[in-house]
């Protein structure tokens, strides 16, 4: 399903004293199967946008186009369920939205709303909490009575069992320790990978944007300020460091690499594999007669 | 920065008496002075030893001093004085209604007398810069603003130990430069004690040495040399290699002539500079 | 949402109403509410009715913000002026329309009744509206301090209060973040019928509880690592000062209680 901002703006509390414009004029364009990933400091409009992905936030101007479904602003919205039901979002800290008794119900809450049977549901519950890596047994448990990774890996199952065309994810990563992150990102690849699912990534990590990401939007004072693929951001990083964002340490060291030792790759590197690679060779041709 | 200010010897804890050791005979000791990071992923036990250390727990074996005095419950209000904590979400410890009240909290505790209590106040602030949102509601500041504040609130008590336990876990990358170096500017001017308990390699591998947790027990203490030798073993632990590391190991693997792992990037193209120079 | 509520909020200001003691507010206000009711004729009500309005005056704050907070109080103004008005059943027949019968007194008692509500609306919204939250809570806490001599947890209700106060705009926050994860998980808050609505409670508030109990855990060790251990031995940064402007309004108030005795019949 493709999703697509049009010139969007959105203004919280409009009409108010506390008026306050978070995103303007921003225009991004998420075909289906592609892997977004949204960068951007605290405060950079990067939430109000994910809002908008399925319309949890109306714009206050331009138009946000989900699949069939047009929202804009002055339209009264009916019947938002299906859009919700096919863009899943997965919200930063996602485990503060447990409530059932047991993980199965809480899995099967998503997908009950939306009107799956209870006994489908239960079946999506059992291969959803597989594909967290959590073990079938936990189904039975209490959600508050898992430790805090487990948790976060049970309300992700919650919104993979709605079988979303296209996936949300605010920060899915934040608190947790090193294996923990790399498992969970690499499970949102894989699955990214072999369902052909959208993936929007709003994220702090440019380790991960430049890993994951096919497109890269740079988010600035409520604007776009940058979008392209990570080898076209990352080969000119001089806007994202003027902004104050970081760079990937593989750009990172290339960078200080080449200044330091006044030579030019052959092309900005991504991975450390490429790094090394071009290290090498430029070692092997020795410093500059 | 050899005289031992903390020291853990054999400390054992279990949060009910039927489940296992959250710690299991842990010994080490802290050096006035120094910065040390313990680090150890989710559940291996480094917010335990946290608790321990203010006495927010007390061992069920061996016993912990804190600048020669052993920790008790008769104890444990002197040695908090000699200790301040950092927690890790920056909401959950904001007790004022606004940032100066908030700094005074832990100063009115102590029944420090109100003039010396303004100046200190403002004083914390001032280092923590974050003078001018002295009226500030909390949820009017960014996560790292209220972790510098609940760190003003830490300094104005004069402790000899800052403990940060997670603190910057919860932030957003500028949050968490913002609170680290702010702990490193006060480190050096009150040549205070810092303990720091994260996942973060990277802030890891700038302290003075190291202690890995794992299972609740101590894996492994050393220098941040020392204990990214340790490599593989590392990610194994659920933990993660600095980039300067494992791009040195790499390059060795290509045949580069490095003479050891590097911590810091600076390091490392330094010595690439040279050998490419010299070729 | 809640931002339309002007009710019980502060606006910053300068005026005298504002920098006064919260004490001398707090207790103005008792003694007020107290007053209100030797008004038992035109002019004391009258009297009163000028007061009000000019406190108003002094304090600064804008007549249409006084206004738009009060516009839902004012409906509970208007229903007890008419209770007052069909009820009442005394003194001479004023009025007939149909089966609707005003008498003299009735109209007299619903005036008064009504305006005596709305002063001391008025009055209680002054406080609110000129000081903040914190202060009140300061001011309480000074003003309650003899009730520890019978072990009154004065220290201990004032902190309550306090951090209350402190964490209101955080749950806040946490209540609308909650209400979109489970929105986007396909709950409907907003329509729908109303036994389906109260359902869509359950998933909001549960979380909350949950979250609100880990808050006080560890807010709780937080305090305590910051050695909080009770009112004892604690000194206090907020100070409360008394002034001439306290003593002044509270000795206007009293000559106002004085003119009302001696006009009320």
């Amino acid at each position: 399903m493709d999703i697509s901002l049009q010139n969007v703006e959105y203004r919280y509390q409009v009409n108010t004293p506390f008026e306050r414009l978070a995103i303007k004029d921003v225009s991004i364009d998420i075909p289906s199967g592609t892997f977004l990933a949204i960068i951007g400091h605290t405060g950079s409009g990067k939430s109000t946008v994910l809002q908008h992905l399925n319309a949890l936030l109306k714009p206050t101007e331009g138009n946000v186009v989900i699949g069939d479904r047009m929202i804009t602003s002055e339209k009264k919205q009916k019947n938002l369920k299906e859009i919700r039901q096919r863009v899943g979002i997965v919200f930063q800290f996602p485990e503060h939205q447990l409530f059932e008794e047991t993980v199965e119900k809480d899995i099967c809450f998503g997908p009950m709303n939306f009107g799956v049977t209870e006994e489908a549901a239960k079946k999506r519950a059992r291969a959803a909490i597989g594909q967290v890596g959590l073990p079938e047994e936990i189904l039975s448990k209490s959600p508050f009575d898992l430790s805090g990774g487990q948790m976060r890996r049970v309300a992700i199952a919650g919104v993979l069992a709605m079988e979303p065309d296209v996936i949300v994810l605010d920060e899915p990563t934040a608190g947790l320790d090193p294996r923990g992150r790399k498992e969970i990102m690499d499970m949102f690849f894989s699955l990214h990978e072999t369902r052909g699912l959208s993936t929007v990534l709003v994220t702090h990590s440019m380790e991960d944007a430049s890993r994951y990401a096919d497109q890269i939007v740079i988010m600035h004072n409520g604007e776009v300020y940058e979008k392209g693929t990570p080898k076209e951001i990352f080969s000119s990083p001089e806007g994202l460091l003027k902004l104050g964002l970081d760079v990937p340490e593989v750009v990172r060291f290339q960078l200080k690499m080449e200044k330091s030792l006044n030579i030019r790759f052959s092309k900005t590197c991504l991975t450390m594999e490429e790094l090394t690679e071009e290290i090498a060779a430029a070692m092997k041709r020795g410093a500059p007669k | 920065m050899n005289e031992p200010l903390v020291e853990l010897k054999n400390v054992s804890f279990k949060y009910d008496a039927e489940a296992g050791y959250a710690l299991h005979k842990v010994s080490f000791t802290i050096f006035k002075g120094e910065w040390l990071a313990i680090v150890g992923h989710n559940g291996s036990g480094k917010s335990t030893l946290a608790k321990l250390l203010n006495g927010l727990h007390f061992p069920l074996e061996g016993c912990i001093t804190v600048g020669g005095i052993q920790l008790s419950e008769d104890t444990v209000w002197e040695t908090r004085k000699k200790i301040g904590m950092v927690f890790q979400n920056p909401d959950n410890q904001f007790v004022g209604t606004t940032v100066r009240d908030d700094v005074a909290f832990g100063l009115e505790n102590h029944g420090i007398e109100r003039d010396d209590m303004v100046q200190r106040v403002t004083h914390s602030l001032e280092k923590v810069k974050m003078a001018q949102f002295l009226n500030q509601e909390p949820h009017h500041l960014s996560g790292g603003q209220k972790q510098r504040v609940a760190i003003a609130g830490v300094i104005a008590l004069r402790p000899d130990i800052i403990i940060l336990d997670e603190s910057t876990s919860m932030l957003d990358p500028r949050g968490r430069e913002e609170v680290l170096e702010t702990v490193r500017e006060l480190k050096q001017d009150y040549n205070m004690t810092v303990i720091s308990i994260t996942h973060d390699l990277e802030e890891a591998a700038k302290a003075d040495r190291i202690v890995v947790m794992n299972k609740g027990q101590l894996y492994r203490e050393g220098t941040p040399e020392e204990i990214f030798q340790m490599d593989e073993e590392l990610v194994n632990l659920g933990l993660d290699i600095p980039f300067p590391v494992k791009l040195s190991k790499m390059l060795r693997e290509k045949g580069l002539p490095l003479s050891r792992h590097y911590l810091s990037e600076e390091e490392l193209v330094e010595e690439l500079w040279t050998s490419h120079s010299k070729m | 949402m809640m931002d339309k509520m002007i009710f019980g909020r502060y606006v910053p200001a300068e005026s005298v109403i504002h920098r006064m003691d919260p004490r001398s507010k707090l207790v103005l206000i008792f003694l007020f509410v107290c007053i209100v009711f030797l008004a038992n004729n035109m002019l004391t009500y009258g009297l009163l009715t000028v007061y009000t309005f000019f406190m108003i005056a002094l304090s600064k704050v804008p007549v249409r913000f006084i206004y738009t907070g009060l516009k839902p109080v004012l409906l509970l103004v208007i229903f007890t002026l008419f209770l007052h008005l069909f009820l009442t059943k005394e003194g001479e027949e004023l009025f007939r329309f149909g089966w609707i019968t005003i008498y003299e007194e009735g109209l007299r008692q619903g005036i008064f009744i009504s305006l005596r509500f709305f002063l001391l609306i008025l009055m209680t919204s002054i406080l609110t509206l000129t000081t903040t939250p914190i202060e009140i809570t300061d001011g309480l806490e000074s003003l309650l301090d003899p009730l520890n001599k019978i072990k009154f947890p004065v220290h201990e209700l004032a902190l309550m209060m306090s951090i209350s106060l402190r964490f209101i705009p955080t749950l806040m926050q946490e209540t609308d973040k909650i209400m979109k994860a489970q929105t986007a998980r396909g709950v409907d808050f907003t329509s729908g019928p109303i036994k389906e609505r109260i359902k869509a409670i359950i998933p909001l508030l549960i979380p909350l509880f949950v979250s609100s109990f880990k808050r006080a855990e560890e807010l709780a060790v937080a305090m305590e690592a910051r050695g909080y251990r009770g009112g004892e031995g604690r000194t206090k940064y907020r100070q409360l000062s008394w002034g001439l402007k306290d003593t002044a309004m509270l000795a206007m108030l009293a000559a106002v209680t004085l003119v009302l005795i001696l006009l009320r019949t």
